[in-house]
Order: structure tokens, then sequence, then C-alpha cells
């Protein structure tokens, strides 16, 4: 479904992508490991559209999207759930959500979506004329991926869902994850938590300095030696 | 650019006989355009830059807008002398100028439109989300660049519909621009930035402050007791009135 080709983002004179590669087959759930500062929230912005490749391609069924501006790829169905879930505090839950159906391809079908992730999500509808900004993280987080299923994406890259949250929250996202999937959502994974993400996973790269270093099925990465050392501690 | 909408306003008035506050709408129009294009085409070039760079752009732009208007209208005050100019209301033991009447209704529309857009229409709110979080924008499709061009043509209608409200009881010249981009600078730090009701009330605190020092002390000293407020304001509570507190 998505194909990265040789991908090469720089921030200045620093390299943050050096030819970086890695698909995305319709249907799966393809996590992206690696330290702080090894590229991965760069890379998924820049699939996002938010930051300009000075190299190489990326393919969405057969489309080369690289450098279009970020509404314009949100309405080609690439969702995201950004890192720090970039949720709109003063707004209230109800027109956070509304704002996730302003493209385009979802305006038609908001107040039927809008229905369907309030039943999703039945702690935001508890909550929905609220401050966004006065939920607790957990909320929050399910805000940011109701939001983002509003606009009907058939791709949803997460960046870093269970960062800050307490770790029954965390469970509950990553099931939510794995339904959505289920449901037939492709989904792109970047977590902390590798040995979860490593599971969830049906495909999996490590990325290292900008570089994909180690790829696989998830159940190899998570088999693999130096995987076990650098990323698991054992 | 108020000071174009109230030329744009004697203009029309005395060519065409056309009332400042019925042309209120197709000026705020107009002035939406100008302020839309030149979003696109003059500010987004320097929307990464630097702050200050940023001031000094609009600086120079203000500078082109009096001088341009010093060129075309030359430096005397322009009036409009409306057929209900010298008319008046008795409300009780009060006597209301009929002009001031008029411009405070078409200022209390305005002001309810812009609430009523930034409430409930899809893209008001847009607007506030942008505001609220740029990167959140991004991330859900917002096409923020163009949500700018439209928050700046706004702006620059309000101040259109402003312009030709006020020129029924103010003489315009071209310099008259930025002092009242000062009082409006008074008005909005001491409501707090990014609130509108802090900005409305700070408005109508301001207002009556100045009316107020000019009854019961010296005209001249008004603008003494506006600052005084800001200076308070800013003692006591930073953010302004409404404003939010910056983590």
């Amino acid at each position: 479904m998505l194909a990265v080709e040789n991908l090469e983002v720089s921030y200045g004179d620093v390299r943050a992508l050096d030819g970086v590669s890695l698909e995305v087959p319709e249907g799966a759930i393809v996590a992206i490991v690696g330290a702080n500062g090894a590229g991965k929230t760069t890379l998924i912005r820049t699939i996002a559209g938010m930051l300009r490749p000075e190299g190489g391609r990326i393919m969405l069924r057969g489309d080369n999207i690289a450098g279009l501006p970020s509404h314009r790829i949100c309405n080609l169905g690439i969702g995201q759930v950004a890192e720090g879930r970039q949720i709109f505090p003063t707004l209230s839950v109800l027109e956070n959500l509304e704002m996730g159906a302003m493209l385009p391809r979802a305006r038609g079908e908001q107040a039927k979506n809008l229905e369907r992730m309030l039943a999703m999500f039945p702690r935001l509808d508890e909550r929905k004329d609220q401050a966004a900004g006065t939920l607790s993280g957990g909320e929050q987080q399910m805000l940011a991926i109701g939001r983002c299923l509003m606009s009907k994406p058939n791709l949803v890259m997460f960046d870093e869902p269970s960062l800050g949250l307490a770790p029954a929250i965390v469970q509950h996202v990553l099931q939510t994850i794995r339904d959505l999937n289920r449901e037939g959502l492709t989904c792109v994974l970047v977590e902390q938590n590798v040995a979860v993400s490593l599971k969830l996973a049906s495909r999996a790269y490590v990325l290292e300095n900008g570089r994909v270093t180690l790829s696989g099925t998830g159940a190899a990465l998570l088999a693999d030696d130096r995987v076990r050392q650098a990323y698991l501690g054992m | 650019m108020m000071t174009v909408a109230m030329y744009l306003a004697v203009v029309l008035f005395a060519r065409f006989h056309l009332d400042p506050l019925l042309m209120m709408l197709p000026i705020a129009g107009l002035l939406f355009i100008i302020g839309y294009v030149m979003q696109l085409v003059v500010i987004n070039p320097f929307i990464a830059r630097p702050e200050h760079s940023q001031f000094m752009l609009m600086v120079a732009v203000a500078i082109i807008i009096v001088n341009s208007l010093l060129i075309i209208f030359g430096p005397d005050a322009q009036a409009v002398q409306a057929s209900y100019s010298f008319d008046s209301f008795a409300l009780g033991p009060l006597i209301v100028d009929a002009t001031k009447l008029y411009a405070g209704l078409a200022a209390i529309l305005v002001a309810s439109a812009l609430f009523a857009f930034f409430r409930f229409a899809p893209l008001g709110k847009a607007i506030r989300a942008c505001a609220d979080n740029y990167t959140g924008a991004l991330v859900i499709g917002l096409d923020v660049k163009k949500l700018y061009a439209l928050s700046f043509g706004l702006g620059a209608a309000c101040v259109g519909a402003a312009g030709a409200i006020i020129v029924l009881i103010v003489d315009v010249t071209p310099p008259l621009g930025p002092a009242y981009t000062l009082l409006a600078f008074v008005i909005v730090i001491t409501g707090g930035l990014g609130s509108m009701p802090g900005a409305l009330l700070g408005g109508v605190l301001i207002g009556l402050t100045e009316a107020m020092a000019g009854l019961f002390f010296t005209p001249s000293a008004k603008s003494m007791f506006a600052f005084a407020i800001l200076v308070l304001v800013l003692l006591f509570r930073p953010q302004g009135i409404m404003g939010r507190k910056l983590s």
C-alpha cells in the first residue's frame, strides 16, 4: 500500500534520514523501533507531508506523494496520531472531533462518524462539551485517535501513542489499535515500548541514525540477539 | 487599513452619496480580499522568519499605506456629513447622538457576527484550532496557509467595517491609523491576548475610562488613565483580564 524508497531528509546541515526504505502492506501493523533521535518522528512527519524530503520517493498505491502538502496527503487517506497527542486544548471534545473531519474526503459523513467515535470511546461522549485540555492524558490520547479516525483514513501512523500514560491505559490504547487493525485499518506504529510493539506487528524495522539497520517479521526481531540486547535489555 | 476603509467611505459618500453604514458590508468585503491576498503574497513568505522581521514587514506596510493615502488625499481632515449627522434621541434625561447610536449598534452587530462565526462555523472553529495548536492543525490536514489568509482577511474586513462606522464620528487624516493601532494594542493587552471576550471587555473598559477621565478630569489627560489601567493590568495580571496563563 505504502512504500518508502531511499528517503532523505535533513534539518539544515544535519541529516535525519539517510536513505530509508520500507514497505507497509495493506492491512498490516508495521512497527518502527529505534532510540531517541533515530529519525522515527522525522520519518512519520515526512510521510505526512509536514517535512519536505530532499531525495527518495513515497509511493502510495503507485503514486509518488513525496513533497505534497499535508492537507493533500491527509485527504489521500493517510492519518496520523502525532507524538504528544496534539489536540486543541481550548476547543471542546466535540469540536476537536469535528476538526478531524474537515477534509473533503470526510466532510459528508461527519455526523455519522461522530456518532461512531462517541460509541467507540464512551469517555469522550461523557465529556463532549468539556475543553479538551481538561481531559486526562489517556482521554486525550483517545481523543487524538478519535479525531484522526474522523477523517476515515485507510492508513494511520501512530507516533508514541503510549508515551506518558499509566500502564492500564497503555493496554487500552494498544488494544484499540489492535481492534482497528482487525477492522481493516493499516497501521504504522512507532513505540518506545519495543517488546509490545514487536508483538503487535506483522513487520518491523529498526531505525538507527537515520538508517534502517534491521527488518523482518515482528517475531523474528523479537528473537534477534541484537534487538534483545539494545532495546529489550536482555 | 482602517484609514483606507475610512477614505473609501468618504469617497463613496462624496461621489455617490452612499451612506457609510450601508457601505459597511461592501467595504468590509473589499478589505477582506485585500487582507487575504496580502497574507498570501506578502506575509506568508515571512511566516517562518523571526518575529522582529515580521514586525518590520508590518511597519513597512503601514508606512506605505499612510504615505500613499497622503499622496492621494492630501493631509487635510475629511469627513462624512450624513443626513442624520445632527439628529439626536432623548432617552429620558440623556440625549444621544444619532450617529453614535447607529455606530454603536453597527459595532455590536459586527462583533456578534464575529463571535457567532468563531463559535459555530466550521471554518471559524478551524481558525481557533490553528491558533490553539499549529502542529495539531497540520497533523489532521487543515490547510493552515489558507486558514491564515482567511483570518487575516477577516481581520481586515472587521477593520474595514470599523472604518466605515467610525468615519461618521471621527474626521479622517492619513496618519490616523497608528494612533488607533496603539489604542487597539492597549485594549488587547488589557483584555488578554488571544481572548475574544477579553478584547471586547478591554475595549469597553478602556473606552469608558477615557470618556470618564475626559468628563471628570480633563480630556487632554484621558490617555493617561488608559495607560494607567494597562500598567496596573501588567503588574497584577500580566496575561490580561481574560487571558490564559502561559505555562
